[in-house]
């Protein structure tokens, strides 16, 4: 037989002076199970919690109800006050008196009597309550980061820096991603290698960090705390730990017309190649898809002239396996080609460039050592015109997300350009400015104001050639709204940020979620900015929207936060929260007729297989299970089950449909 | 192929050399046109800047029309037209209930409607290559002005921003497609009669274009086009200072060429810019540039 105690909160004036919690408490007292049931005037406050912490001892009380605020509010504080007096903290329910009845009707009989229902509701469910208990996963120390771009490198040093292991895992030959390529930042102007290049350095160098370069993430399985991850080494034909990075290989190289990746298709590189000289680590890979041995079987000059003997033609690709606690998934953007423009020329004209590809121009390290060339005849250009919003905001390329760093990059190049090229004209055709941001606004008007970048407000409808210029032609909106015509030497296109190619299978890999552009989707995009709905993966940077550099090194250094705290204990506990699908005896064992409807609704990818075997190991039938590491409580598995076979613990469907029936 | 044919007015009246040419070359092409009967305005500019019912009761008229005549397969030869017809049939099959009103409007049934079918979708390359007798060897520039292009999601064209269908018919005629800029840019369209400046001047850059790059003629799909480049060449003429004979060819008077057909059968007297072509082709470029 149940023995409820009821405590009526008055929340000061706030319950009090609308509800009559006298009448309350003494209609609760004559509830079927309740032997308890006193009013208070502020039930949270230390006499108020000794009132329930008496009761519970001297009436042996096996269910508590505290009608007061939400439980939101202070449901953990008594709960906590019951556990120190040996009740099981989940025999402890909340009527919300407050938020749900006092706050929101008038003083009146029936407000008291709807807060006497409300009561009468929780009671009939606190009858039905089991005690819990908290799910304790342990966890493995080591955190998996994806992508060594400036998220994944800030991400790890954080992590590692903390005293953590971290597996940094890298597509490309070299960390470093796309900042290494850029030329200065804004707003400060300051060098973007030269803040980058000792980070990579340090990443190599850090002994908790194990760095994966020309690597990655083959399949993962496994839940928080406890993943298993298997990374494909793709082969780079050249022995990692004999090679001296000398560069003799690359010199000799005799294929020297790649177009190199890093200059943004701008300038050449040979087969064998590291992708710039900063590169971390300095060692090279050989382009199989372009090395003249791999293609005709002959060449091998590399092989004769490394002083090392590091080449290994024969390498293969090597899969290692790895058991982490945290995933941080930072694998970064592309930015649109100017092929997808086709009234500039479908990619067709050479000076018509993306910001990426001007950034390799401005860069002291790019294929003009930092001289403002156009492509097509090297000649430095007199006029340049720059194109915000290519492909952002533009619904008819089904894009209308904002692509957010253009802005301030576009202005930098301006800025940059006008500073190389004094006699030069920049013009820049804009929809909006959007310069929000710690010395944004400045650096654009330093443009307009110091630098004479001139801001035509209106969009390009077409660019073509004519004895020699382009011919960029648009409008300028502001006071005529007159047609413009610019005879241009350059054109570059500030062009949309876009997920990776390959952003959709990668999510699906990790079964993590992402949006209808393929950006990744974070937990809440306000108070869980750096987790993903999956427990134990984090993310950062560009893969989750386009985002400057400050933004993404703070978004990893969150991650990297949420990591380190991950790790501050040996084993996770969790709420109990969970759903659990049901055992029964034989000859059923459980009423799951393994359908498996749940496994595909869940959003968690809590649900696992189980088979239920006989003494002689033979199997009798395969059930979920729901993984309670992974599992967060939702319940869209037990609505959707269709043998009534899941129940979430502390809201089964018993214990709902008795407050419901009660009514 | 057995096609509807609608021509709309352009091509009974300024416009009909282009309904000549096309009914001259379509037997060689294996095309058998039979015309919408009792058909009416496509509504034109007018109407949709009037009306939004009128802009679409007009052409559902003339589709409840075909469909009555069995026709499945409508070529509207006219680009303006082509996209007046093109726009309501789409609206009409995205909106259930606008379909029901309009087919009251007209007093018509009206179902799934004809496909409509413009000049560009219904000439192939192959059938143009394998009939041509007198190879039309010259440097053309095609130019395929809006309505053909335009919207983009409308337009059967694969490149709406740098097309490339009529250049490859011309090409399996026997001529040579410039590269240009100004294959979609605006004649000035409509506003031939009301600012017949403003086309001088527009118009006067697509010509422009067209001689920079060498071409021999400009071969168009619109009437529209058409009565902008040639008939109004006397007012490009003064708004540019000099003097310009490159002609204006429809493209199915440059195909009837290429067919050995005779130049009245396809009304080449009929236009304003003499249409004449030298037996060794030598660039008509304007001597100032």
């Amino acid at each position: 037989m149940s023995r409820i105690g009821v405590f009526i909160c008055h929340c000061g004036e706030n319950i009090g002076a609308t509800v009559d919690t006298a009448a309350v408490a003494a209609a609760s007292a004559d509830l079927p199970g309740v032997v308890h049931s006193v009013d208070y005037k502020y039930m949270c406050s230390d006499p108020g919690q000794n009132l329930i912490k008496d009761a519970i001892r001297e009436k042996k009380l096996s269910g508590v109800v505290v009608a007061a605020c939400s439980p939101r509010m202070h449901e953990p504080t008594f709960r906590r006050a019951c556990q120190e007096v040996g009740l099981n903290p989940y025999l402890c329910e909340m009527a919300n008196l407050r938020e749900h009845c006092s706050w929101v009707h008038e003083q009146g009989e029936a407000t008291t009597e709807k807060a006497a229902d409300l009561v009468r509701v929780m009671v009939e469910k606190v009858k039905r309550n089991r005690p819990l208990y908290p799910i304790n996963v342990p966890i493995t120390k080591t955190a998996l980061v994806l992508g060594g771009g400036i998220a994944g490198i800030q991400a790890a040093l954080d992590i590692a820096g903390a005293g953590h292991r971290v597996i940094l895992v890298e597509r490309e030959a070299s960390i470093g991603g796309h900042m290494a390529q850029l030329s200065e930042t804004f707003p400060t102007l300051d060098c973007s290698q030269c803040i980058l290049t000792p980070r990579m350095v340090e990443v190599a160098q850090h002994p908790n960090i194990t760095l994966y370069t020309y690597s990655e993430l083959e399949r993962v399985e496994g839940f928080i705390g406890n993943f298993r991850a298997v990374i494909r080494k793709k082969a780079r034909s050249v022995d990692e730990s004999a090679c001296t990075g000398c560069g003799a290989c690359i010199q000799k190289c005799p294929t020297k017309k790649i177009p190199s990746e890093f200059n943004a298709d701008l300038g050449p590189r040979t087969a064998i190649y590291v992708p710039f000289p900063q590169a971390v680590p300095n060692k090279p890979v050989i382009d199989r898809d372009h090395c003249t041995y791999y293609r005709t079987g002959k060449c091998k000059v590399c092989e004769k002239f490394c002083p090392a003997n590091a080449i290994r033609f024969d390498q293969e690709d090597l899969l290692v396996e790895v058991e982490v606690g945290a995933i941080v998934v930072t694998t970064g953007y592309q930015v649109a080609g100017a092929a997808e423009f086709g009234e500039y020329g479908y990619g067709e004209y050479p000076d018509v460039i993306t910001g990426l590809q001007f950034e390799r121009l401005a860069s002291a390290s790019g294929p003009t050592q930092g001289v403002i060339r156009r492509p097509s005849d090297g000649k430095v250009p007199e006029t340049v015109v720059f194109i915000a919003c290519a492909g952002s905001r533009d619904a008819a390329r089904g894009r209308d997300y904002c692509s957010k760093i253009c802005c301030m990059y576009t202005a930098k190049h301006a800025m940059l350009y006008r500073h190389k090229v004094h006699e030069g004209n920049a013009y820049v055709f804009y929809m909006d400015i959007r310069a929000g941001g710690k010395m944004y606004e400045e650096f654009v008007r330093r443009a307009i104001e110091q630098d004479r970048v001139r801001y035509v407000r209106g969009r390009v409808s077409r660019i073509f050639e004519r004895d020699g210029k382009l011919v960029v032609k648009g409008t300028d909106t502001l006071l005529a709204g007159r047609p413009v015509e610019i005879q241009a030497d350059l054109v570059v296109l500030a062009t949309a940020m876009i997920p990776q190619p390959d952003a959709e299978t990668f999510a699906q890999k990790l079964k993590i979620s992402y949006d209808e552009d393929r950006f990744l989707s974070e937990a809440h995009p306000k108070l869980r900015p750096v987790e993903m709905n999956t427990a134990g993966i984090y993310v950062a940077g560009a893969c989750q929207a386009p985002k400057d550099i400050p933004e993404t090194v703070a978004q990893a250094s969150g991650a990297a936060a949420k990591v380190s705290g991950l790790f501050s204990k040996d084993e996770l506990s969790r709420e109990p929260v969970v759903a659990v699908v049901n055992r029964c005896a034989p000859p059923d064992f459980s009423t799951c007729v393994g359908c498996f409807l749940c496994e595909s609704a869940c959003p968690y990818q809590a649900i696992e297989h189980e088979e239920i075997r006989a003494r002689d190991g033979s199997a009798i039938k395969t059930v979920a299970k729901v993984n309670q590491g992974v599992c967060q409580g939702c319940g869209t598995c037990v609505a959707l089950c269709r043998s009534k076979s899941i129940d979430l613990q502390g809201f089964t469907n018993e214990q709902v449909f008795s407050e419901i029936v009660i009514l | 192929m057995k096609l509807g044919l609608f021509p709309g007015c352009s091509l009974e009246g300024s416009s009909r050399e282009y309904l000549e040419s096309l009914t001259a070359i379509a037997p060689k092409l294996g095309l058998e046109l039979t015309e919408v009967p009792d058909w009416n305005c496509c509504g034109a500019t007018a109407a949709h800047s009037l009306n939004a019912k009128l802009a679409l009761a007009l052409p559902a008229r003339n589709l409840a029309l075909a469909e009555r005549a069995g026709i499945t397969d409508l070529l509207v030869p006219c680009s303006a037209c082509y996209a007046r017809l093109m726009a309501t049939h789409e609206e009409l099959d995205r909106d259930e209930e606008r379909k029901r009103e309009i087919a009251d409007i007209i007093e018509l049934p009206l179902q799934a409607g004809p496909k409509i079918v413009s000049i560009l979708d219904v000439l192939s390359t192959d059938g143009v290559a394998g009939r041509v007798s007198r190879p039309f060897a010259h440097r053309v520039a095609c130019y395929y002005g809006c309505y053909l292009t335009r919207p983009p999601k409308l337009s059967t064209l694969a490149r709406t921003e740098d097309p490339r269908e009529m250049d490859d018919l011309v090409r399996a005629a026997g001529a040579e497609p410039v590269a240009w800029a100004f294959k979609t840019e605006c004649c000035g369209a409509g506003l031939s009669i009301t600012r017949t400046d403003l086309v001088a001047e527009l118009a006067g850059r697509v010509l422009d274009d067209a001689e920079r790059r060498g071409a021999e003629a400009i071969v168009v799909a619109c009437p529209m086009c058409h009565t902008n480049l040639d008939l109004r060449r006397d007012a490009i003429d003064a708004h540019r200072g000099r003097r310009s004979r490159l002609p204006v060819l429809y493209l199915t008077q440059l195909i009837g060429l290429a067919l050995g057909l005779d130049e009245r059968a396809l009304g080449l007297h009929r236009h304003h810019v003499p249409v004449r072509f030298r037996p060794d082709p030598q660039p008509t470029v304007a001597q100032e540039i």
